[in-house]
């Protein structure tokens, strides 16, 4: 019996759409989110200091994305405001990270199933609690499953490589300079075993600061930044006697060179710009 | 009848701004609490606060807004002021019932009281006062509207109530602590005992 022409079985249809959103969020470049000892660190490559992969939501509560840059800033648009209205609607401690990211999860689940094209996007929102206990970070993928992550997660482009490198070196209760060499040594992971070294002004890095009043949300840039990518590199000594939180920086693992997994997409910096390889939007 | 002795009337907009009103309680409080979402929704979604003109702004149109209801009878007029951090310097914006803004020098005063405070403004006011001076001159202002007008409450000193005060300068805004504000509360009474009506303007300029 032969098909009508065009026929795709609805199976069919979706497991294209995910196999189109896979690849799509595995050409851009990876994310990381960690808790620390005094919150909750985010950090992504990004060449722009204008256009933002990472954001605040909401008093303790941030947001990170990979993919097409658009879409999501769709959903952080969409989030932020469901949030103030919700906050206002009832009261400011109304608002959770966990009523986000369902949000997020009907969502993108919605569009996944009802569009012609996924969004090619990934998800983390992060809450900051009084306590590290308290801390949550939630994953959404572009079909809207939603995951609880504890400690840490990477995602977006070669997710497995930087989740490795970032698993061997978290730690509960790291200090924050800790956890930005962590945070940095796996965004620098690269497959076949080099090391790409970035620079401060190819990173966006973001915290939620526990002990901060009303909005905990806090960017890190200029010359802090410097000064963490420094320390992290073990370049410098702390240079501020007191209040210092970094051990020796630990030597980085050797990265065992894995599979080649195609096209260098992942692995290469791209240099400033947004451009893709197929000129779309995609940081 | 007093309604509330209590009543919170001053409130943090923004970093750098601040916001009060006069007449009906619950839409003033309601104001200010959407007034407050609305300037931190714009500074999250497009990555920057608002300019003090846009937030004075989307005050008036909120006022405005309530044209209906205040010809009811649910009356709500804001004072609204910030630090501009590019001009370097504070200002002020005042409404009517039906929008605004209209820009202040100097100083202003709203609520059926205002006229008896702004009065003993007129009198106190110095250009570039440092700031104890200033909130010093507010509470005398205070006291003096509360004098005259039966709506208007002054230091209650049995229940240690006492103004809210709060300034808005280039390190942001800034609430005083009930301790500092009893301070002033108590001084201005203690300056009263002996001079009821006041420190007293010269009269006569030195030229």
């Amino acid at each position: 019996m032969s098909m009508p022409f065009g026929y795709v079985s609805p199976a069919q249809a979706m497991r294209d759409k995910a196999e189109y959103a896979r690849q799509g969020i595995a050409r851009g470049r990876s994310c990381v989110t960690l808790e620390y000892e005094g919150g909750i660190l985010m950090m992504a490559p990004n060449p722009s200091s204008a256009l933002h992969k990472i954001s605040e939501i909401y008093d303790r509560i941030a947001f990170a994305a990979v993919g097409r840059y658009n879409e999501y800033e769709t959903l952080r648009k969409a989030g932020i405001t469901y949030a103030d209205v919700t906050g206002y609607q009832f009261d400011r401690h109304d608002v959770t990270a966990r009523g986000i990211a369902n949000y997020y999860a009907q969502n993108l689940g919605t569009i996944f199933t009802e569009n012609l094209k996924p969004f090619e996007v990934e998800i983390v929102v992060a809450e900051v609690g009084a306590q590290p206990e308290a801390d949550q970070i939630y994953r959404i993928t572009f079909d809207g499953s939603v995951t609880d992550e504890p400690g840490y997660v990477a995602f977006g482009g070669q997710a497995d490589q930087v989740s490795t490198v970032l698993k061997e070196r978290y730690s509960p209760g790291m200090s924050l300079t800790e956890a930005f060499a962590a945070a940095l040594a796996a965004l620098s992971a690269s497959g076949n075993g080099e090391r790409n070294e970035m620079t401060a002004n190819q990173l966006e890095v973001a915290i939620l600061d526990r002990t901060r009043d009303h909005r905990a949300f806090r960017r890190i840039r200029a010359a802090r930044l410097e000064e963490l990518v420094s320390e992290s590199r073990g370049k410098t000594q702390p240079a501020s006697g007191p209040a210092t939180d970094a051990p020796a920086t630990p030597q980085p693992p050797s990265a065992s060179p894995g599979p080649a997994t195609g096209p260098d997409a992942g692995s290469t910096d791209r240099g400033s710009g947004l451009g893709g390889g197929d000129d779309t939007p995609r940081l | 009848m007093i309604a509330k002795r209590d009543v919170e009337k001053v409130f943090r907009s923004d970093e750098f701004s601040a916001i009060g009103y006069a007449g009906t309680g619950s839409v003033g409080i309601e104001f200010v609490r959407l007034f407050q979402v609305e300037l931190e929704h714009y500074e999250k979604m497009e990555g920057r606060p608002l300019s003090l003109e846009g937030r004075a702004n989307r005050l008036a149109w909120m006022i405005r807004g309530n044209l209906a209801a205040a010809m009811q009878g649910l009356i709500v007029v804001p004072l609204f002021v910030g630090y501009d951090e590019d001009a370097g310097q504070g200002r002020i914006f005042s409404y009517d019932v039906a929008g605004g803004p209209y820009e202040e020098q100097r100083f202003y005063s709203i609520g059926s009281g205002s006229v008896f405070a702004r009065g003993s403004l007129k009198k106190l006011y110095v250009d570039d006062m440092p700031v104890r001076d200033a909130v010093l001159a507010c509470v005398q202002a205070l006291y003096d509207a509360a004098d005259d007008d039966s709506a208007t409450g002054g230091p209650d000193l049995t229940r240690r109530i006492f103004p809210v005060i709060a300034t808005v300068t280039a390190d942001g805004f800034h609430k005083l602590s009930e301790a500092e504000s009893e301070d002033y509360g108590q001084q201005v009474v203690r300056g009263r005992m002996s001079q009821p009506d006041g420190p007293p303007a010269p009269l006569h300029v030195a030229s």
